[in-house]
Formats: structure tokens, C-alpha cells, sequence
């Protein structure tokens, strides 16, 4: 995974590559099973005959509960790597945590987006307070929003490393009392019991819904792998500047060594403070 | 207080030790033995590296590579147990502005771990001895000059009776009288068998209380002259 | 024992200094409380001069309030340690990192006591509200000051010394205390005879949050002020 390419500079391998064609045609078959060949959501009422369900709305859970499921495992890697941060101190995990909390986030992102426009025509209102994914979702993100603005405050992240596992952690942490408290808050969740269970789930419903699984999952690995690689690849570049910079600053003492010496020493025999 | 630790073992032992300010590398590889009851002096210009080499005894830096140990401990590993026993009087006073100059002293004499007791005794003698009259010790810091700082924090350190003395640029901002304290003061330290590792421009006065001079430049010992045992040039 | 009563000690060093230092200059009391019942009155302002309006938002209103300033008096403990040195020169000292925790924690809870007692009074003076259940809003705003001194303090030493603690200590922190505020509210509303709710469950929330937030900061305060 440290993706040492022979080219330096260089987050592409063949592998990598690959993969990522993969998940983009994978993309593009979940567009096509999820926009037309599935049907809308119609369901007819078993005593009165009346038509009720979700209609087109139904496709964008398609996209929406596997980037749900992704951005909770994203998350839960990051907690695992910052533990590892802390624990072990060595750089592989705190690029680790970065990537997956980016790559977290950015899906936490979307999955509030295609949530909002789903919950429009489903439950007639673009967001819905009291719901308790809804409200936990919505933390969630400004947790990690906070954890990358504390990454971006300094260029160089071995300094904060360990602080931002604490972080991390105390994030994720936080989730359950989120999810509790919202629950507790208003007893009027707007989200199903389970959005598999009470929808008409036929074969092609059903295939479609584990495709987005596998889709996002490839998307996910490919967006991970990358960030990874472009995270080691700064640290790389840190480490060269740190290296030269030693080099450099050993070269330069050796060479004015003995003026260097004998400069300090007259000017301060000289004056008492310079 | 020389007797706490082994016999032979060095206060001060740096092997290759780096040590970055950012990713600017302020030491770039620094060896350097000192022996217990020693009294260095570093010099070099500045942005030798002669603050950073003073942190990293006090492991407030931390080593980028190579070795730290003070007072026979690796200072990455073990530095709570070492920093106790170690003084670094810095730039910074480390005073809180709206205490009183006792009540200062008092608080990092029990922070270091004395008793009320014993913190009662030393405070007001500490004090006293750093020459700022019983009139000032009453009063909040922020109302002292910066020399009355100095001196204030000075006895902060004091009161812990440290085995190892890192003092930067202890003269800085003295008038005359001060810097005889800061003086008499690194004469108590050796006569009590502590060690100590003084930066200075002034050159000769610190140079009457001890025989060793280590030059730093560009974050390397250059020069190392006066080491009793002759083992001469640190690069 | 002695290590656990040595602990203590230290730690009551700590929250004396802290509030010493406060009452030598008066920062929280005279900058932070009034700030508090400004925010009071704002409220007041923006939403209706109808006492009606206000009772029904009085306990969300008063946490709101109360998170707000607690950002001050937060900002203001974390600043004690920038000045002058004194972060290196605790570093040195040896005191255990969870004692120093536990007592900026101390100092704070006790500021963010006074703050809620004086913001009550504004409550009751300015909104006409009414206390049902006084046992209920005593636990209820200890419990919750302690979450958020403890959380307050954690964030407060991870964000001091990176230069940019005034923008990047809410954006952490009130994330964080999103459960504390729905929580805080709720029992507050049971305790005003405002809402219906089950207060002490709410209470319970709160105990849970106060407890995970002292101990996960009592064990990362090493981490964030060695690094």
C-alpha cells in the first residue's frame, strides 16, 4: 500500500490504475441499473387498491445507503488508525487516519446531499429535525470538518499527528451519544426501521442495491489508495527537504568552520553585547 | 545531590543528536559529553543552535535522530523522571502575570513536587537571596521590570535545587547587580555538586567559573576546548 | 494511596492557582458573565418581548448562552498556559499531565458554576420562568458543566499552541458538546415545567458525557500538551 512507484512522484501503479477504471465503469453500470432499468417504487395499497411507495425517489437509496455504510467503515478505519498513531507513532498510520477521514468526510458530504434530495419528494421536506441518522449524520461531518481544519493548520503533520488521533477519536466517541441523545430527543424518526425491509425487494431491486455496495466500495479503496499515496508522497517530500536540509546545514558549518570560531571569538571578546 | 545518580555516568550525553525547529534542522548532528559537576559554556553566533541544544537537555525538544541522555536517562523514553532534576531558565520567565511573585515561586516549588512545608521554607530565602526586596514580594509579576522577572523566575528554579543547570543567556536584561546574582549563583550550583550548561555572549564572565568552552555553528559543536580529561574536538 | 492522594493534591494546586488567577483578575466575572447575559438579552431582542415565547426557549436559550461563553472562559484557562513561558515551565515540573487536566478542568467547572447561577437569575428576572423541579436543575447544570469544563479544557489545551486557537476552538469543541446542549436543554425543560420530558433520563445522557469526556481528557492531556 506505501505505493513506492519507480517514478517518483507518481500516485498511479498498474494496480491502482486498474481498479480505478473498474470502479468508473462500475459507476456507470450502477447509473444505468439504478436510473432505468429498475422500477420506480409502486406499491398498491391491499385493501383500497390505492398506489403509494416511493416512485423515482427509490433510486437515489441506490446511491445514498452504500455511501452511508462506506463513510461509517471510512470512519470507523480512521479510529483504528489513530489508535495505531497512538500507539505505535509511526507515519504509515497518520497518513492512514488523514485519507480516511477525507475520503469519510467527503462521503458524509454526499450522503447528506442525495439524503436531502431523496427526503423531498419521500418525506416532503428537504431536512427533517428530530430524525436521529439525519441529526447524527449532520455531527458526524462537523466532527471530521473540525478534524480537517485541524490538519490543515500546519504544512508539516508529523508536529500534530498525535493531536489529531485525539481528535479522531474523541469523534468518534462522541457518535453514540449523538445517536442517543437525538434519539431520545423527539420519538418521531422519519427514517425507516430499515429501508431494505419495507421496500418490494425483487431480484433486480435487490442486485441493484448490492452493485452500489461493490461500486462504492471499489470507489471508495481507489479515492483511499490515492489519498494515501499523495499523503506518503508529502511526507516523502518532507523527509527529502528535512535530509537536504541537514546536508546542507553540516556543509555549510564545515566550510566557515574555523572562521565561524574565531569570528565569535573576536566579536565577543570584543563587546560585551553584540 | 551529585551522589543521586551513578558514578561515571555523564549528566549530559549526546550522540549525533538532530533536532528540528519546524523543518529547519537547528541542530544538525550535535556530540557532546558532559561530566557531572562540569560548568560549560556554550558560544556561537546566533541561529547557532545554542537554545535548541539547551531544550533538548531539557527534552523539550525532541530528538529528529541520534541519542539524548541526561542524568543517565533516555530522554525520549524517560523524560518525566528526568526533567524534575533538570532547570532551564530560557528566554520566557515562565511567571503567571497576575499571581504574586510568592505566590509564582511557591506554586512551581510544589508543582516540582515539594512539600508545603518544605516549599514555605525555601520560597521567601530564594527570593530574598535573588535580590528583590520583601517590598516586591507581595506584589503581582506584571508590575515588576524585566529584570525583576528574571530574578523572580530565577528563583523559581531555585527552590527545586536541580542537579543539571541549562541556562540561556542568564545575563540578558541584568543590570550589574543581577548578573553577579545569576553569578554567585552558578558558584552555589557547582559547590553543591550540580552541573551546569551556560549560553553567553559575555564571554569572560563566565569563563572565571569554568575551564570548558564549546563553540557551536550551524548546529554543530566546532570547537571544544578546557575538557579536563584533554578529550579535545567534538565534531 | 499516597500516589492517589498525591494526585489529588496536585490537582487542587492547579484549580486553586487557576481560580486565584481568576479572582486576581476578574476576567470571567467581569468579561465572560456579562457577555453571558448579553447574550440573554439578544435573545430577548430577536425573538418577541412576549414572556410566553421566551419561557418556551428559556432552557435552549440558557445552554446556548452558556456554550457560548464557556468558549470564553475556555479560551481564557488555555491562555494562562501561553503566557510567558509557562507551558515549558510546567512541562519541566514533572506534574503529572491528568492532575493538571483534572485541575484546569476544576477551575473552569467552578467559573462555569457561578456562570449558570448568574445566567438562572437572568432567567427568571428577564423570561419570568419558573423552577419545578429545583433537584433536577442543580444535578442537571453540574453534570453538564462538568462535560463541558472537561471537554472545554481538552480542546482548549489541543488548540493553544498552534496559533490559531480563537478560530479553531469552536469549530472542535461544539461538535462535541452537541449531545451536552440537546441533553442540558431537555432536563432544563422538565425542570422549568416547560415541556414534558423525562428529565432524569436526560440527566443520565449527561452523567455519561461527563464522565467519558474527565476521563478521555485526563488520558490524552499528555499527548496533547508533550507534542
Amino acid at each position: 500500500m506505501a505505493g513506492r512507484d519507480e517514478r517518483p512522484g507518481n500516485t498511479g501503479s498498474r494496480g491502482s490504475r486498474l481498479l480505478g477504471c473498474v470502479a468508473l465503469a462500475s459507476l456507470v453500470v450502477l447509473g444505468v441499473l439504478a436510473f432505468f432499468l429498475t422500477g420506480p417504487d409502486v406499491r398498491l395499497h391491499p385493501t383500497t387498491g390505492e398506489e403509494f411507495g416511493q416512485f423515482d425517489a427509490v433510486r437515489m437509496l441506490y446511491l445514498h445507503v452504500p455511501m452511508a455504510v462506506l463513510m461509517y467503515a471510512s470512519f470507523m478505519l480512521c479510529a483504528a488508525a489513530s489508535v495505531g498513531v497512538l500507539v505505535k507513532r509511526t507515519p504509515w498510520w497518520d497518513v492512514m487516519a488523514h485519507s480516511t477521514a477525507e475520503v469519510g468526510t467527503v462521503l458524509c458530504g454526499l450522503v447528506l446531499v442525495t439524503g436531502s434530495i431523496w427526503g423531498r419528494p419521500v418525506w416532503n421536506t428537504w431536512w427533517e429535525w428530530g430524525d436521529v441518522r439525519l441529526m447524527t449524520t449532520l455531527v458526524l461531518f462537523l466532527l471530521f470538518a473540525g478534524y480537517l481544519a485541524l490538519r490543515r493548520t500546519t504544512t508539516d503533520p508529523r508536529r500534530q499527528e498525535r493531536k489529531a488521533a485525539v481528535v479522531a477519536l474523541v469523534a468518534v466517541l462522541d457518535i453514540p451519544l449523538v445517536n442517543r441523545s437525538v434519539a431520545w430527543w423527539e420519538n418521531r424518526t422519519l427514517h425507516q426501521r430499515s429501508t431494505l425491509e419495507e421496500l418490494k425487494i425483487q431480484d433486480l431491486t435487490l442486485f441493484t442495491l448490492m452493485f452500489g455496495f461493490l461500486t462504492f466500495g471499489l470507489v471508495v479503496w481507489w479515492l483511499t489508495l490515492q489519498r494515501f499515496r499523495v499523503g506518503w508522497l508529502e511526507r516523502a517530500a518532507i523527509d527529502h527537504a528535512v535530509g537536504s536540509a541537514i546536508a546542507e546545514r553540516r556543509s555549510e558549518t564545515s566550510a566557515d568552520e574555523l572562521d565561524a570560531a574565531i569570528g565569535v571569538t573576536d566579536e565577543q571578546a570584543g563587546e560585551a553585547s553584540p | 545531590m551529585a551522589d543521586r545518580y551513578r558514578d561515571g555516568v555523564p549528566v549530559v550525553e549526546l550522540r549525533g543528536a538532530v533536532a528540528l525547529l519546524g523543518t529547519f534542522p537547528a541542530l544538525a548532528g550535535v556530540d557532546l559529553t558532559v561530566e557531572s559537576g562540569e560548568v560549560v559554556l556554550l558560544r556561537g553566533p546566533n541561529g547557532a543552535g545554542k537554545t535548541t541544544l539547551l531544550r533538548l537537555c531539557a527534552g523539550l525538544v525532541r530528538p529528529e535522530s541520534g541519542s539524548v541522555e541526561v542524568l543517565g536517562h533516555d530522554l525520549v523514553r524517560e523524560r518525566r523522571s528526568v526533567r524534575r532534576r533538570v532547570a532551564l531558565l530560557g528566554h520566557a520567565t515562565g511567571l503567571y502575570d497576575d499571581l504574586t511573585v510568592t505566590q509564582n515561586v511557591y506554586f512551581w516549588a510544589r508543582a516540582a513536587g515539594l512539600t508545603a512545608v518544605e516549599a514555605t521554607g525555601r520560597v521567601t530565602a530564594a527570593l530574598l537571596r535573588m535580590g528583590l526586596s520583601e517590598r516586591l514580594l507581595g506584589q503581582p509579576v506584571h508590575t515588576l521590570s524585566a529584570g525583576q522577572r528574571r530574578r523572580a523566575s530565577l528563583a523559581a528554579l531555585v527552590v527545586r535545587r536541580p542537579e543539571l543547570w541549562l541556562l540561556d543567556e542568564p545575563h540578558a536584561g541584568l543590570d550589574q547587580s543581577g548578573r553577579d546574582v545569576v553569578d554567585a549563583l552558578v558558584g552555589d550550583a557547582v559547590a553543591a555538586g550540580a552541573t551546569v550548561l551556560v549560553s553567553s555572549h559575555e564571554l569572560e564572565r563566565v569563563a572565571g567559573l569554568g575551564p570548558r568552552v564549546v563553540t557551536i555553528s550551524g548546529g554543530l559543536v566546532v570547537d571544544d576546548t578546557g575538557r579536563d580529561d584533554g578529550g579535545g574536538h567534538g565534531v | 494511596m499516597s500516589e492517589v492522594r498525591r494526585f489529588l493534591a496536585d490537582a487542587r494546586m492547579v484549580a486553586a492557582r487557576d481560580l486565584r488567577i481568576e479572582f486576581r483578575s476578574r476576567v470571567v466575572v467581569g468579561q465572560v458573565v456579562p457577555f453571558a447575559l448579553l447574550v440573554l438579552v439578544l435573545f430577548g431582542f430577536a425573538l418577541d418581548a412576549d414572556h410566553r415565547t421566551l419561557r418556551t426557549f428559556a432552557s435552549g436559550l440558557f445552554w446556548v448562552a452558556v456554550l457560548l461563553s464557556a468558549l470564553l472562559a475556555v479560551h481564557r484557562s488555555a491562555a494562562l498556559e501561553q503566557s510567558d513561558g509557562t507551558m515549558d515551565a510546567l512541562r519541566m515540573s514533572g506534574l503529572p499531565p491528568a492532575a493538571l487536566f483534572i485541575g484546569k478542568a476544576t477551575a473552569v467547572f467552578v467559573q462555569l458554576v457561578l456562570l449558570e447561577v448568574v445566567l438562572l437569575g437572568g432567567l427568571l428576572v428577564l423570561y419570568g420562568v419558573q423552577v419545578v423541579d429545583p433537584a433536577l436543575l442543580v444535578v442537571a447544570g453540574l453534570l453538564a458543566g462538568v462535560a463541558v469544563a472537561a471537554a472545554g479544557t481538552l480542546y482548549g489545551a489541543l488548540a493553544s499552541g498552534l496559533g490559531v486557537r480563537e478560530t479553531l476552538l469552536p469549530i472542535l469543541l461544539l461538535p462535541v458538546l452537541a449531545p451536552v446542549l440537546i441533553g442540558a436543554t431537555r432536563a432544563f425543560d422538565d425542570a422549568l415545567g416547560a415541556v414534558a420530558v423525562d428529565g432524569w433520563a436526560w440527566t443520565g445522557l449527561l452523567a455519561v458525557a461527563a464522565l467519558i469526556a474527565t476521563v478521555v481528557g485526563a488520558l490524552a492531556h499528555g499527548v496533547l500538551i508533550e507534542d
